[in-house]
């Protein structure tokens, strides 16, 4: 069985964000990278499938600046078998049909029988790129997968609804899945496995979006306006609660 | 300007955020048409054509046929926005229709500017986009909550019957209801969250221990949810329980826009967080700028000695 898993090296969310100086896009300076937490899941569900199965070979692709080998070198880590870098320095000005183009145009003389996702990125959220590879390839997709069971070549997922509820989707290979959070708990690699990684193959080859042509720009990126209003207490933790309190028993009947 | 509305129908019923999709296009001043895959026992109050497919032949997901079945419809109506909720409906047919009419997609609308552009929230809320197409045609799919009508419309829309003979290779089974059994936080007064932020499992006892120093409930956002920290039915926010207690403390939680869905009606909001710019902060009532770890213990103990 193949298997492709898509990555995207993202910022951690927690970071201190500044737009970059042509207004488009955070400032990519400083900033601490990590792999896109939904393709944590993606990583996951792929290696514990070559557990479930054997035979199965795990590639893991990733497109961006030279650093994001460092995010590869991650999945490899936790257990994928060879990693394939596009290398595209402006990828971060591409629209998701763009980026989508690159990944079919590595995958569709491939023959994958499951292409792994995430259901979006962190930073861009479009939730696009997945399905529009699926599209891409000709191939079914199913989205924000909760739950993943494969048996005798039948797919079984769970996808997340609005509310808490589940739809049970069945399908066959070759499919796209894009995967939610909570969908597994991924592992973090073991220093046997860093080590054991650093030998396996990782390519780095060059992308093209083939005959697609940017549809989209972004006019501005900005910092949304504060509302306002909401009060900023800071200070000490004991005179921080003591204000608090106080703060309740004004505008709250709770502590009445 | 003309639009497709693209309405939703799940496990039976026809879902109300259809009034949010005709909301949106009133503030556009646009001409709209509404799609839905359906039935005609529960059809939305809509002023205008209905394009209906029947969801008991065509099914409530199965995307490739709902897909053709929308693009004959558009072949028809030529709209120049089809507009989807950016939901698990919205967000897994959209990106179909934009691969297959190469019209620009824009996810996740949350306003129109004054020159029409569509405005969209990146990086955990942080930080906005503005968006130029260039194609004719553009995919919008909209935040939950964005855009709302001020009353229930009561009008009935003149039903046109679609049908296609494309067949699907996913099929849907079956619906697993949601596990909220053992706690009703819709009723609790008071809840107190916790986030992220508490940093590792053993902590979450400081929450509830604020929680039951405040007579109340407590709660969780989705990555203690997602890390098995807490149980589902603790969880505030759209895939979980929509709360709007007498007051609310969201502890170490950024506030995700599905988390603030689940909570912003709360009457008194608190966050306790270290990073002055989260999310969070745009709709508490009060921020205490602090570590989680070491401001809830003492907050819990003057309470519970005063």
């Amino acid at each position: 069985m193949k298997i492709l898993i898509c990555i995207k090296q993202v910022p951690d969310m927690e970071s201190k964000f500044k737009v970059d100086s042509e207004g488009i896009w955070y400032d990519r300076a400083d900033l601490a990278w990590r792999m896109n937490e939904y393709d944590e899941y993606a990583v996951e569900q792929a290696i514990r499938l070559k557990e479930q199965v054997k035979e199965a070979d795990l590639t893991v692709l990733c497109i961006g600046p030279g650093q994001v080998t460092e995010t590869i070198k991650k999945a490899l880590a936790m257990g994928c078998d060879r990693g394939v870098h596009i290398a595209d320095a402006d990828s971060y000005k591409k629209e998701p049909i763009e980026i989508a183009a690159m990944i079919a145009g590595f995958a569709q003389d491939k023959n994958f029988d499951i292409i792994f996702t995430g259901m979006q990125s962190q930073d861009r959220g479009s939730a696009q790129v997945g399905v529009m590879v699926a599209e891409l390839l000709g191939i079914p997709a199913v989205t924000t997968i909760v739950d993943f069971l494969y048996e005798n070549g039948t797919i079984q997922v769970k996808r997340e609804l609005e509310g808490g509820s589940k739809a049970v989707v069945t399908t066959g290979t070759p499919v796209l899945l894009t995967c939610q959070l909570g969908l597994n708990t991924p592992r973090y690699p073991t220093l046997p496995n860093i080590m054991k990684a650093k030998k396996k193959e990782l390519l780095t080859v060059e992308g093209s979006t083939g005959d697609i042509s940017r549809m989209q720009a972004t006019a501005a990126c900005y910092f949304p306006e504060k509302k306002g209003g909401g009060l900023v207490l800071e200070g000490d933790v004991a005179e921080l609660a003591d204000k608090l309190i106080q703060i309740l028993k004004e505008k709250t009947s709770i502590l009445a | 300007m003309k639009m497709l509305l693209v309405a939703e129908f799940r496990e039976g019923k026809l879902r109300s955020e259809y009034m949010q999709l005709i909301a949106f296009a009133q503030q556009q001043q646009a001409d709209s048409a509404m799609f839905l895959v359906g039935s005609p026992d529960a059809l939305p109050h809509f002023a205008g054509n209905l394009y209906l497919a029947d969801v008991h032949k065509y099914g409530e997901y199965n995307p490739s046929v709902h897909k053709q079945l929308l693009l004959d419809v558009i072949a028809r109506e030529q709209p120049a926005q089809i507009v989807f909720m950016h939901s698990s409906y919205g967000w897994d047919l959209a990106p179909r229709l934009a691969v297959a009419l190469k019209a620009a997609q824009i996810s996740e609308v949350i306003a129109v500017d004054a020159d029409g552009l569509p405005v969209i929230p990146v990086c955990n809320a942080k930080l906005r986009r503005k968006i130029k197409a260039t194609t004719a045609q553009k995919i919008i799919t909209i935040q939950a909550g964005a855009f709302s009508l001020e009353e229930e419309p009561a009008a009935t829309p003149t039903v046109v019957a679609v049908d296609t003979d494309v067949s699907g290779k996913v099929q849907c089974t079956g619906y697993e209801a949601a596990k909220i059994e053992g706690v009703d936080l819709g009723k609790a007064d008071v809840i107190v969250s916790a986030g992220r932020g508490v940093g590792k499992p053993e902590n979450v006892a400081m929450v509830q221990a604020l929680a039951k120093a405040l007579g109340g409930e407590y709660g969780a956002s989705r990555p203690v949810v997602d890390a098995g920290w807490l149980d589902h039915n603790r969880q505030v926010g759209t895939t979980g329980s929509t709360v709007a207690p007498k007051l609310y403390v969201a502890c170490g939680i950024s506030g995700a826009i599905q988390h603030l869905a689940g909570m912003k009606k709360s009457d008194f909001i608190v966050a306790v967080n270290t990073d002055k710019d989260a999310p969070i902060a745009e709709v508490a009532h009060v921020l205490v700028v602090a570590d989680v770890k070491q401001f809830l213990p003492v907050l819990t103990e003057k309470l519970s000695a005063g």
